[in-house]
């Protein structure tokens, strides 16, 4: 079942509104709750298996991370980071992956019409077929999270199941979570159960405990519940206050559509000049024996 | 339509202009985006249940076709199944990638051939791997079974063969492979649980009367303290785990981690505290002592319902190290110096007033008392504070309202004092009143799918369905072993279950041979082999290598890998004539004969083992059903055929045993009655189907069985299945295959298939498949309310007395009609009708758990007693002795254990578990990496005395060196899945390193502590 293109809000390289008809749409959002993680890995396993991929299988580096990095075949991989806080010895375990941010930097940097899609929900996908492997998308993105598959250069990431959403289910990685740590719903009653998770961690000493939702990309609707909500960057360099980066934000944001819309202008401006005001003084004369 | 020609070149331009910016890609283009097609919108979907560990996770598996005939079913995906009690729609990292297990290129599918001293297999048929097998098997039963002993006595045993039984396999197949091999006279049968949480069921049985798990997973929820101890829940039974997580986000609990790594369950805990493998008695003795001192004891309870009041005969004693009794000669205790004192009558004596310095309660208290807090940062390497915290947390579970679980595992099984840990926290639970709880119990986290099945079935040397013992060498006759099997009460008035042993008994030998089976000839007693000694898995290595064992069976277990000193069992399997592996994959046992460089240095040529390789199904590709760890029967449907010509467990022993039955029959041999008489009843002699199976553990009336409480009814007519096993009778006119099975295929149909997942209070939901015993979810749960029938917590009733019977949210586990005036104690299994706190003659290695020092211990002594420092009845074989090491030359402790991202050594043949952990390491802490120079990711040689391994490093701040005896410690995590078969980098066999040295009471191997050395590779 397709969605509707009345659907979708955003659309890469696309600068006319999308239909904006349907307000009753509910804004999904994943909770993942850190500090309810043991790293066990069954989001990675579930997210691949739903999405037929296989990574190579790959080599022990000396930690636990395997995959150790994203790739086009591994949309989601789990981070592990041993850190001493206030005297305790603790494990801190972040799952990975895109975060479907409400202000989508992919979205915005890439060039390609159509290749980005924001969904009226909030997911953003990627439509591979209308990608021209540019990689725009990479930079734009304050997460680092979109990889280019070498085989076929098109640009991949968490989906977020858009396929099961569509239909009215869960996302794999949500759904298969053994210990709750990850929780799928709308995005209001995410940032409640947030709410209370965040409740429980101060309750049991984490006095900076607290949701990760940056506004610098508008809010994303894959949001972390975290012991040290002012130390994000404990989390495996997860971004103290992501922002698009201000070339990305700048190029296509502001100077894009007005450099575009300025080039046009100017080649068609000689263009439509030649062919309706230069023969016109000849035409008056026409004009007037009428 | 009329234009003039400036408006005809105005019309031109703008839609000229219109289409170059939509060129420049500004244009307001079909807003056209899909999302994936939903791939499963009309595909099949068949539930099953997920095949690695017990927690029995529900599956939805969608295979390609909607079920017409022209379509082939190939399973595409699997996905939790969201109605499971358990697991509500989770799947664990193993869980969520089976569906590259059933598809694994290591899947075999032709049975093979390789001859012996050949390096290659060849291809044969089934009819000809059948008849080439029973031809062997025949030959050595023929040539070595001992029909009597030295002292004349039949015994009837065939020990030349033997048979290992597969965990993951169902209950049928379980059951008809306890036929076969018993009809066959063999011994040396034995399955996963011998080398997982065999102590787990002699431990819990010496307690509380049965050998399982006392509660369930969901009910981890209702605690308020979790401790996870001796095991890893989090990573071991990640699904599972959900009710501990549960528990904390819903009311609060305290999740307690005490581990020598700081583990993934640790990772989400409150309180972690590091130990010394190996000091698991030093610390819950300490805790013992602890709640002692600070009178932090649940006494209504303890006084009601522990034999802490009963008198100790006048012989028992405890003197350094040693009990009463010990023969050192034997290395053997004579138990009867641990007797209760007996009143007339038999009874056991007692003192209410727990005076009697005597009575258990005082003795307890003395024995615990050496147990210090300095004892246990002494030996056990824990901070003070840290212990202390821990006492804390357990003691303010005393009070009725507050209930503590613990979740275990192997990291207390696989210790030569494995029982007698587990046995210590039995005690903690009793003195804090937190037996038969919601939230409470001792819960032995089962490893396999179905070793609960296997163990329930007795597929292990001396066992026989139900926990009835296989009768010894010493039990002459049927009556000697009925009295020997049959306790008599030890206090007045209680239920003593296993009073009905005889009506248990008869109906087994009624299903195993069928009309052959009269009380004229004691029902077949003498066509079952008796024992002399355990045939275990460390006593068959031991005979293969003395020569004394000629072939062995695998069925769906990997030896090579599992067995501790890998080279041991190398050399064990190369000594034999035969082998049959019978498996889903290809297994390293199955290949142990094929050179694979340094992970598998042997010579192919010296090998003279004939090796048979048979595919078999897997879960996917039967019906059936498995038990998790709470006891839950749960049925599961066949989602697509086996690859190539795998054929199901149960086909390949019918084949098997029809073609041994047929050379009996034509050409004799020794002792044919007992296989020629076996009760062979299916409609396809050669496929015996699940639900056939099923139905014969469950019990059948072979005669109408009258109701002795009402006159002229029937519990049972002839040839209906029987309600439950209070209808089992002694006289031959029921069958049952398994008795504490019965209930459940009854004449209302499979009560395992049942899918009502209702909760009728405190997360129980008895309409969801079916549990033994009698449907009851928490065990003993008569101790939830206080004597007079009242629940102890009302925000924990299971179940309470209404004036005439027991009723609540669970089954009562009690007589349900027996009223609080009557003091029928709650422990129904137990002669006494109470827990125990001292376990009297149950245990071979003590009433009492006491320390002692792993074989290979980094200490010079036992500083508790140093001159018996290690237990003084391990099992140990003269040959062992020298394959240990010491300190000076392995000054670490190594310690295996499991990862979430795999299962034992099956998961390495699936590409997505694989990519999640795809290479050996060790785990290393950062002060000894320091120390030896060895950097993350360093490739490291770990060796002990039996061998070395090479493996990546983790180099974590997980494992803190330890001080203990006055001395830093360091201890080394060896993970234990790689292998030189699978889909996994190639990696050695972890249980090189550990010794084949094994607990007292069930001979499960030490795993879990042992001594090494680590440098740079």
């Amino acid at each position: 079942m397709a969605l509707q293109s009345l659907d979708i809000r955003r659309r890469s390289a696309s600068p006319t509104p999308a239909p904006l008809v349907r307000e009753n749409v509910t804004e999904v959002a994943k909770l993942i709750d850190v500090a309810s993680c043991t790293g066990c890995k069954a989001c990675q396993v579930a997210c691949s298996e739903w999405n037929d991929l296989r990574a190579e299988v790959g080599h022990n580096v000396g930690v636990y991370d395997n995959p150790a990095d994203l790739s086009a075949q591994a949309w989601t991989v789990i981070r592990f980071n041993e850190t001493t806080e206030n005297g305790k010895l603790e494990w801190l375990i972040r799952k990975d992956g895109c975060m479907h941010c409400a202000d989508p930097g992919c979205l915005k940097a890439c060039p390609s019409p159509g290749a980005i899609i924001q969904y009226s929900n909030g997911i953003v996908d990627f439509q591979e077929e209308n990608c021209i492997g540019c990689g725009y998308c990479i930079a734009g993105c304050p997460f680092n999270v979109p990889r280019l598959n070498p085989v076929d250069s098109k640009a991949y990431k968490c989906t977020l199941c858009s396929d099961r959403v569509a239909v009215g289910q869960e996302p794999a990685c949500a759904k298969t979570c053994p210990t709750g740590a990850i929780h799928f719903g709308s995005k209001d009653e995410m940032r409640d159960l947030a709410a209370k998770r965040v409740a429980g961690l101060k309750q049991r000493g984490y006095a900076n405990a607290g949701l990760y939702d940056p506004q610098g990309v508008g809010g994303t609707h894959v949001m972390y519940v975290l012991h040290h909500a002012d130390q994000p960057r404990l989390y495996s360099n997860l971004p103290h206050e992501p922002q698009i980066s201000p070339v990305v934000a700048l190029w296509k944001g502001l100077l894009k559509p007005l450099s575009t819309v300025g080039i046009a202008a100017a080649g068609l401006f000689g263009f439509f000049h030649y062919i309706t005001v230069g023969p016109n003084r000849a035409e008056e004369h026409e004009e007037a024996d009428e | 339509m009329q234009m003039n020609r400036r408006q005809f070149f105005k019309v031109c331009a703008s839609s000229m202009a219109t289409s170059s910016i939509a060129m420049l890609g500004l244009a307001p283009a079909t807003a056209f985006a899909d999302v994936r097609q939903y791939k499963l919108l009309r595909a099949t979907e068949t539930r099953n249940t997920c095949p690695y560990c017990s927690v029995g996770c529900g599956l939805l598996m969608y295979s390609l076709g909607d079920g017409a005939l022209n379509a082939k079913a190939r399973i595409f995906h699997i996905e939790g199944d969201p109605d499971h009690p358990v697991s509500r729609g989770s799947l664990c990292p193993k869980g969520s990638g089976l569906v590259d297990f059933i598809h694994s290129p290591n899947r075999l599918t032709q049975p093979q051939y390789r001859a012996a001293g050949s390096d290659a297999w060849q291809t044969i048929s089934w009819e000809d791997a059948f008849k080439r097998i029973a031809r062997l098997m025949k030959a050595d039963r023929d040539a070595n079974l001992v029909t009597t002993n030295a002292e004349g006595v039949t015994v009837n045993r065939w020990v030349s063969t033997g048979f290992l039984a597969a965990s993951a396999s169902s209950n049928e197949s379980g059951i008809l492979t306890q036929k076969v091999t018993r009809s066959l006279g063999m011994l040396a049968v034995d399955a996963q649980a011998r080398v997982c949480h065999a102590p787990t069921v002699s431990a819990l049985a010496a307690s509380f009367g049965r050998g399982g798990m006392t509660n369930s997973w969901v009910d981890i929820k209702n605690a308020d303290v979790i401790l996870v101890m001796g095991g890893n829940a989090a990573e071991a039974h990640p699904v599972g785990f959900k009710w501990a997580m549960q528990a904390r986000h819903e009311r609060n609990a305290k999740l307690v981690v005490i581990d020598p790594r700081l583990n993934r369950t640790a990772a989400v805990a409150d309180l972690y505290a590091p130990i010394r493998t190996g000091s698991d008695i030093v610390f819950l003795g300490g805790v013992i002592n602890w709640l002692i001192a600070n009178d932090k004891i649940h006494w209504d309870y303890v006084r009601a319902y522990t034999n802490a009041s009963a008198i100790v005969g006048a012989q028992y004693r405890f003197d350094e190290g040693l009990f009463a009794g010990y023969n050192p000669q034997t290395r053997k205790y004579d138990r009867a110096a641990w007797q209760y004192q007996r009143e007339e009558g038999g009874m056991m004596a007692t003192d209410p007033s727990l005076q009697n310095p005597r009575c258990v309660w005082q003795l307890l208290k003395t024995h615990y008392a050496r147990y210090t807090p300095e004892c246990v940062e002494e030996l056990c390497g824990t901070p003070k504070a840290a212990f202390l915290q821990v006492c804390a947390l357990l003691g303010s579970t005393a009070q009725p309202d507050r209930v503590a679980t613990v979740l275990y595992a192997l990291g207390w099984t696989q210790h030569t004092t494995g029982v007698q840990i587990i046995r210590t926290m039995a005690m903690i639970q009793l003195l804090l009143g937190n037996i038969g709880m919601a939230g409470g119990g001792v819960n032995a986290l089962r490893g396999h799918s179905n070793i609960q099945g296997l163990s329930d079935l007795g597929l292990l040397s001396t066992s026989l369905p139900g926990y009835m013992t296989l009768p010894t060498e010493k039990d002459v006759d049927l009556n000697t072993w009925l009295h020997n099997n049959t306790p008599a009460a030890l206090q007045s008035g209680q239920m003593n279950y296993w009073q009905n042993t005889p009506k248990f008994f008869v109906s087994l030998m009624k299903w195993f041979w069928g009309d052959a089976a009269r009380a004229d000839n004691e029902w077949g007693y003498q066509w079952l082999p008796k024992w002399d000694k355990s045939y275990d898995v460390l006593q068959s290595v031991e005979l293969m290598r003395s020569g004394a064992m000629n072939g062995y069976i695998c069925q769906g277990f990997n030896p090579l890998a599992a067995f501790p000193d890998k080279t041991r069992t190398s050399e064990a399997l190369a000594r034999l004539k035969y082998l049959v592996v019978i498996d889903p994959l290809a297994t390293e046992t199955s290949t142990f004969w094929q050179n694979h460089g340094e992970h598998n240095d042997v010579k192919p040529a010296d090998i003279q083992t004939e090796v048979f390789r048979l595919p078999s199904t897997c879960f996917a590709e039967e019906d059936g059903a498995i038990v998790n760890s709470a006891r839950w029967l749960q049925w599961h449907w066949k989602g697509a055929d086996a690859p190539g010509e795998a054929r199901s467990d149960q086909e390949i022993m019918a084949g098997l045993f029809l073609t041994l039955r047929e050379l009996y029959r034509q050409e004799g041999g020794k002792l044919p009655e007992p296989l020629l008489n076996l009760a062979w009843p299916y409609a396809n002699p050669e496929n015996p189907t699940s639900a056939e199976l099923a139905q014969e553990m469950n019990g059948k009336a072979l005669a109408d069985v009258p109701d002795p409480a009402n006159a002229g009814q029937f519990l049972a007519h002839k040839g209906e299945q029987l309600p439950g096993f209070a209808a089992l009778q002694a006289d031959g006119s029921t069958s049952s295959a398994c008795w504490i099975f019965a209930g459940s295929w009854t004449q209302a149909g499979n009560q395992m298939a049942r899918r009502d997942n209702t909760d009728s209070g405190c997360g129980n939901t008895p309409g969801w498949a079916w549990a033994w015993p009698a449907n009851r979810r928490i065990l003993y749960n008569r101790a939830s309310a206080d004597p007079q029938g009242k629940p102890w917590d009302m925000h924990r009733a299971l179940i309470h007395w209404n004036g005439e019977k027991w009723v609540g949210a669970d089954v009562p586990d009690y007589k349900i009609d027996a009223a609080p005036s009557a003091r029928m104690g709650p422990f129904i299994m137990n002669a006494e009708g109470v827990g125990r706190l001292y376990a009297v003659d149950k245990l071979v290695d003590g009433p009492f758990p006491e320390h002692y020092e792993p074989m290979e211990s980094p200490l010079p002594n036992n500083p508790l007693h140093p001159a018996v420092s290690h237990s003084p009845t391990v099992r140990l074989f003269a040959g062992d002795k020298a394959r240990l090491g010491t300190a000076e030359h392995f000054p670490y402790v190594g310690t295996t254990y499991r990862l979430t991202e795999h299962f034992l050594f099956w998961t390495k043949n699936s590409r997505l578990n694989a990519i999640a952990q795809p290479e050996q390491f060790v785990e290393i802490g950062e002060s000894l990496a320091h120390e030896k120079g060895i950097a993350q990711g360093d490739m490291v040689k770990v060796s002990s005395q039996r061998g070395f391994i090479r493996a990546k490093a983790v180099v974590t701040k997980r494992i803190s060196a330890l001080q203990v005896g006055g001395r830093t410690l360091h201890q080394i995590g060896i993970p234990l899945h790689w292998g030189f078969e699978g889909q996994t980098q190639p990696g050695f066999l972890t249980n090189t390193l550990p010794p084949a040295v094994g607990d007292s009471n069930t001979f499960t191997p030490e795993y879990k502590s042992f001594l090494v050395n680590v440098e740079k590779a």
